[in-house]
């Protein structure tokens, strides 16, 4: 992620390893030590929501109360900080803890409406490129170039430039742009399964196509849209916040990490705390949803090749 | 061979096409030229006019036909904003957009290779680990937060370097180390992956047990291998390396075509919008290409079937 947010499939690509016979107890052991980290990891992000989620009870502060006599504060450990601001305070002394909790709203909202949205567009397409093949095949697969093609963050700055920046717009942009990852790995999964015995014999008894994609098919590629759709929340945390970095997203004075960071890039030369925890926040978030995603995969599917 | 690059060419111009209708879908369909061009206590006669004097009144497949054919030309229309050529505009600032796409690559190599050989060689050993792990961390860092970062550290505190501008290779240092730390974990895992595959097939046993030495073994028989899934992965993430570059330059103050792009956005600025994500869209087309006829080139396989 790409980065990154430089590359939204980062995590998505398969890292095929040939399994020697002597090498199979050490991957158990490495599995079953990466589920661990998969646990704690959720325990963090469950940590994340419910902050989220309580935010008006949790928080220290309001996060839109104007304190300019405190401005600019630093951290509590630091000469000058103050304990009832742990994190130190904003150029209009706005208490930064209390505007991260907040700002975890926004992005897990974003986060999970979008993927939502293009996990629904991708596996549709994804099912009916893969069912029905030939010129619906080709016709879906170019656009999934297209859009492959088309760095995911250039296409969301066009969208919201002519749309104008809103939480709606955000989600839809995002939610619209995310799908063609989706719909290639369904793609490629539904084919395999198109040959398999029991679809065969499905439509020997003259079932329906919907009935086959959706009774037969799609419960087979739970698991692998399970997985992308968590590592795509990372991505699309990422995504949001550098749209709202940039003045894009959701506007100040809502917080969000996005905009939090963008506005505390001003004061970096002397006040880097500003910038610094929204970013950690960012950081912190999308690591333990990769890893819960990880964890995931190895659980559901060791060798799900994504 | 001709058949394969005839093949790579109608590819590209169906995905061009594509593109172009995408642009102009975003800028005519979803949003409304003359709203944002005239001020909104205009006159209904006022916008009808304008509509007409702009040609928005006709069919949408006579105004994209039209779009299209003078883009072709290399004819955008004019910038709203400067009077000047659109084209002309993003032309001049594509050299920095591609300069540190080409550094932040050239970056990413150079860290992800010792280290995904090392960690292919040494698989299960703690350098392996470790790479796993600072791989891990790195996907789930934003690349605009590594970038402010970089430029506290070495910008503002220890005053190394430049923390914004273009010109002398000191500016290149923090735009192209904080792209290139963005794309260099995908890449280690390929190589990692790639090798390790290679490494356990017959002919590297073969070569083994001709006396060919561990190193030649690793250098001339496994790496060649291996950096195909390598190519061919980059090749398609050249996207989002450019999606990459286009994040790190509005950190870093870069003037490339996506700070101008952001500009633009900011100014509603629309033609320079447009002309800017079909000329990039353009770039990673045409890198794709050139990529795809490389690896054609190394590997016979690959030119006979796809």
């Amino acid at each position: 992620m790409t980065a990154v947010s430089a590359g939204r499939e980062t995590d998505l690509v398969g890292v095929p390893e040939a399994r020697a016979e002597s090498a199979e107890r050490g991957a158990t052991l490495r599995r079953l030590l990466r589920l661990r980290w998969g646990l704690a990891a959720a325990g963090v992000l469950l940590l994340i929501v419910a902050g989220a989620v309580l935010a008006p009870w949790v928080s220290p502060h309001d996060p839109l109360a104007v304190n300019i006599r405190h401005r600019l504060a630093p951290p509590a450990w630091m000469e000058g900080g103050a304990v009832q601001h742990v994190l130190g305070t904003d150029q209009v002394g706005r208490d930064l803890l209390s505007r991260m909790i907040y700002g975890g709203r926004v992005s897990l909202v974003v986060g999970v409406a979008a993927v939502l949205i293009s996990a629904t567009i991708g596996v549709l397409l994804g099912l009916g490129a893969g069912y029905f093949g030939g010129r619906t095949d080709w016709a879906i697969m170019t656009l999934v170039n297209v859009m492959l093609t088309f760095p995911f963050v250039l296409l969301a700055l066009a969208v919201i430039a002519v749309l104008g920046a809103s939480l709606a717009n955000m989600i839809i942009v995002l939610g619209v742009a995310g799908w063609p990852i989706y719909a290639r790995v369904i793609r490629a999964e539904t084919m395999a399964i198109r040959e398999r015995e029991f679809v065969l014999a499905g439509r020997a008894l003259g079932m329906s196509h919907a009935r086959i994609i959706f009774r037969q098919i799609l419960p087979n590629l739970v698991s692998a849209i399970v997985v992308i759709a968590t590592l795509q929340v990372a991505q699309v945390i990422i995504l949001e916040s550098f749209l709202s970095f940039l003045g894009l997203g959701i506007q100040p004075p809502t917080p969000a990490w996005g905009n939090m960071l963008g506005e505390g890039r001003v004061y970096m030369l002397n006040s880097w705390w500003i910038a610094t925890f929204p970013g950690s926040a960012i950081f912190v978030t999308t690591l333990v949803i990769n890893l819960m995603g990880n964890a995931l995969r190895d659980w559901l599917d060791p060798h799900m090749k994504l | 061979m001709r058949r394969y690059v005839t093949r790579q060419l109608v590819q590209l111009v169906v995905v061009i096409i594509g593109i172009s209708l995408l642009a102009f879908t975003i800028l005519h369909v979803l949003g409304d030229p003359v709203l944002l061009l005239l001020p909104q206590n205009a006159g209904k006669e006022e916008f009808e006019r304008y509509r007409r004097l702009l040609g928005l009144d006709q069919p949408l497949y006579v105004q994209y036909w039209k779009f299209a054919s003078r883009a072709v030309l290399g004819d955008f229309g004019k910038s709203w904003y400067a009077d000047t050529p659109a084209f002309r505009l993003v032309l001049e600032r594509m050299p920095p957009t591609i300069y540190l796409t080409l550094a932040g690559l050239f970056v990413a190599l150079l860290i992800a290779l010792p280290l995904g050989i090392l960690s292919a060689l040494k698989r299960h050993s703690w350098v392996d680990s470790l790479c796993t792990a600072v791989a891990v961390a790195g996907q789930a860092t934003p690349l605009f937060w590594l970038g402010i970062m970089l430029i506290i550290v070495f910008a503002v505190r220890l005053r190394a370097l430049p923390a914004s501008g273009y010109g002398t290779w000191q500016h290149f240092l923090l735009p192209s180390f904080c792209l290139g730390a963005a794309l260099a974990p995908i890449t280690m895992r390929l190589v990692r992956s790639g090798l390790i595959e290679v490494m356990n097939m017959e002919f590297i046993k073969t070569a083994r047990a001709k006396g060919v030495g561990e190193r030649m073994v690793v250098v001339k028989h496994a790496f060649r291998n291996a950096c195909i899934p390598v190519i061919t992965v980059l090749g398609l993430q050249f996207g989002q390396l450019l999606g990459g570059a286009i994040i790190t330059e509005t950190v870093f103050a870069w003037p490339g075509v996506a700070t101008l792009t952001v500009e633009s956005i900011r100014n509603q600025d629309f033609p320079v919008v447009q002309c800017a994500v079909i000329l990039l869209a353009l770039v990673i087309v045409t890198a794709n290409l050139i990529v795809d006829l490389i690896v054609g080139l190394i590997d016979p396989r690959i030119r006979a079937g796809a």
